[in-house]
């Protein structure tokens, strides 16, 4: 079908759709202004909150950098879901199984030191997730059964499990009944790096990050992805297999979810509550899209949406704007984003053209 | 089961499957015409906070209905501005629709948050409402319940029996060649989507206006999630969607009545049923794998011709 694809958005930004990038941020904004007006708060005033409130001092840098970590580890997960074409919504429930799995090796292992209880987090955390990752991607390559959905279900269905586990079984009698775990053991807490606020969770995404574009560039399992993405069928014909490839993505991108769940209950909250979930998995898919899937591109984005959610915590508490502000900006970027792919994509429609006459 | 219990359920299963039916049948018009509007739950929600806020300001419930089915238009006009007229990715604009709606609707809602409106009480229909247990459970309801009576069979007459319906249809099955035939296939793809964003805000406004009667935030809770499943569920026809909606009804209503029940069974289980009977059907459909009435060109979008 001639007529479908005109643009593939796995291409690095040229300094046209950067351009393009920024004009669609200016108008989300422009837009979130409105909104604020509609909701009685003065837009240039709740404007200028949320910038400072974002970029204003260290420390709401420093909160900007601690909570880009799981966006950042989430949206690796989804992009390489995406480099496939596997529409993988499910990070929001693989962060939440991957906080789940940590914290029952956590909370199992009270005594163990902190060179057995920090790896075994993380493998039960990623086979948590990654067991997440991996139903959908099995009913998709065995029965076509639609991933989009079964990985949306899927969160609510994480997340009613956290809750039946820390409002159940889990919840610390010294809580006084509030749903939360016992904390950590002193081994099961990623630490902070010298002296710093940053935790080592922020070298994890570093080496993730490193490893997942040498992985994508140079492994023969990251050429079949791209391979695959670009067209199924031909990489089929060519013998790829792609059946397991698909769950084989699935599961890592799962992983890396779950790896962003493992950090935040062991390096920022250093136990298991419902307040856990903040979105971070849906957020991440903003950013994957934003980043064009380009994992330099993601660190970038996952801390420029870290800030707005920082900075939206500073209009909450300055002007009393709702938290949901924060999920209005970011689909506004992301629609406004969509829209403005088409002046970079008419320019190859035009070029292509003029060759054909 | 005991009758007295089974038909108060049935009936509460129709109440609590009819915001569901109005959603999936807007998704049917919409995906029809060959457009993928994941957006559901975000026009969903604003129609309900839409129809909640005229209520309240008209105190006019019927006007309320009406508006949040125009709002709804409003919201699913801007997937069709992305998708028809800058030809974003369809999957992803209707996720960002979700992203915004819901961010808007609890943004703008949060002052109302347990505030109520005037809405549709229950109004049994004479004679019929006494018939035995099809009375009780189809005859004794609101008057947004019985417009789904109607309304199935009034798209079901659009799409199949009328040349506006058959033009959608080709749009989304075959747009080459409904161009071919001299159809404005953007056109009809716009009647897609503006019509059924109409019918999903008519859905959320029947949770705010006659299913709670107050506001909460989040209140659609993924129903329009569930909407997009039944769908495929109801392989692309009307009919199947009544049938699939009080399916999901019937769970939710059966999970309310067990939790105010007092039962041992904790709350966050009862919860999940709903999501993971979603997941069942889902596997259940594709397996049956049966005649469905999918339209070929599903999610693909078409570019003006220049």
């Amino acid at each position: 079908m001639p007529l479908l694809r005109v643009v593939k958005r796995q291409e690095p930004l040229g300094w046209g759709s950067c351009l393009v990038l920024i004009a669609a941020i200016c108008l989300s904004l422009l837009l979130g202004g409105i909104i604020l007006f509609i909701g009685g708060t003065s837009p240039i005033e709740g404007l200028v909150v949320l910038f400072k409130g974002a970029f204003g001092n260290r420390y709401a840098l420093e909160d900007a950098i601690i909570k880009a970590t799981p966006i950042f580890l989430c949206s690796l997960g989804v992009a390489l879901a995406f480099k496939l074409q596997v529409w993988n919504i499910g990070a929001e429930g693989q962060f939440a199984l991957g906080a789940v799995g940590a914290t029952w090796v956590a909370l199992s292992l009270p005594e163990a030191p902190s060179y057995i209880v920090l790896p075994l987090m993380v493998v039960m955390a990623a086979a948590a997730g990654g067991l997440w990752g991996f139903i959908p991607a099995f009913l998709r390559q065995k029965l076509k059964t639609n991933e989009i959905i079964v990985t949306l279900m899927m969160n609510y269905i994480a997340i009613l499990i956290l809750d039946y586990l820390v409002y159940g079984i889990w919840k610390d009698p010294a809580s006084y009944g509030f749903p939360m775990t016992a904390e950590f053991s002193e081994a099961a807490i990623v630490g902070k790096i010298g002296a710093t606020n940053y935790s080592w969770g922020l070298v994890h995404c570093l080496v993730l990050g490193l490893i997942f574009w040498v992985f994508l560039k140079y492994s023969r399992l990251g050429y079949e992805i791209k391979a695959s993405g670009d067209n199924v069928r031909a990489a089929k014909y060519a013998g790829i297999p792609y059946d397991r490839l698909v769950m084989l993505v699935m599961v890592l991108s799962g992983a890396l979810a779950a790896w962003a769940g493992f950090l935040e209950a062991s390096s920022t909250i250093n136990r298991l509550q419902p307040s856990i979930m903040a979105g971070y998995g849906y957020t991440a898919i903003v950013v994957a899209w934003l980043a064009r899937l380009n994992p330099f591109y993601i660190g970038v984005a996952s801390f420029l949406l870290a800030a707005l959610r920082v900075g939206v915590e500073g209009l909450q508490l300055d002007l009393q704007v709702p938290a949901a502000f924060g999920g209005i900006i970011e689909g506004l970027i992301l629609l406004t984003v969509l829209a403005g792919g088409l002046f970079t994509s008419y320019r190859i429609v035009v070029a292509r053209k003029a060759h054909e006459h | 089961m005991n009758i007295e219990i089974l038909i108060p359920l049935l009936a509460a299963a129709v109440q609590s499957g009819t915001p569901i039916l109005y959603a999936t049948l807007g998704e049917i018009f919409t995906e029809r015409s060959g457009i993928l509007n994941l957006g559901v739950e975000g026009t969903m929600i604003i129609g309900a906070l839409s129809g909640f806020l005229v209520a309240k300001a008209t105190g006019n419930p019927y006007i309320a209905f009406v508006a949040a089915g125009l709002a709804g238009t409003c919201a699913a006009s801007i997937h069709g501005l992305v998708c028809l007229v800058f030809q974003g990715n369809q999957v992803v604009s209707g996720l960002a629709l979700t992203i915004l709606g819901v961010g808007v609707a609890n943004y703008l809602g949060t002052p109302y948050v347990g505030l109520t409106a005037p809405g549709f009480d229950p109004l049994p229909i004479p004679l019929l409402s006494e018939l035995p247990i099809v009375g009780a459970i189809f005859f004794s309801q609101d008057l947004l319940v019985y417009l789904t009576y109607i309304i199935p069979v009034l798209i079901w007459i659009f799409l199949y029996n009328t040349r506006f319906g058959l033009s959608l249809r080709a749009a989304g099955e075959y747009p080459a060649a409904a161009t071919a035939a001299g159809l404005k296939v953007v056109g009809y793809r716009w009647l897609g989507v503006l019509g059924g964003g109409f019918f999903m805000g008519l859905g959320g406004a029947y949770l705010s206006l006659a299913y709670t009667h107050l506001w909460t935030n989040n209140l659609t809770a993924g129903r329009g999630w569930i909407a997009v499943a039944l769908v495929i569920f109801a392989f692309w026809r009307p009919g199947r969607a009544v049938f699939g909606a009080y399916l999901f009804g019937g769970i939710m209503a059966l999970q309310l009545r067990l939790q105010a029940s007092g039962t041992q069974i904790p709350s966050s289980l009862l919860l999940m049923l709903p999501y993971a009977l979603t997941v069942a059907v889902l596997v259940l459909s594709s397996w049956w794998r049966g005649k469905t009435d999918e339209p070929g060109a599903l999610g693909t979008n078409i570019l003006p011709a220049d």
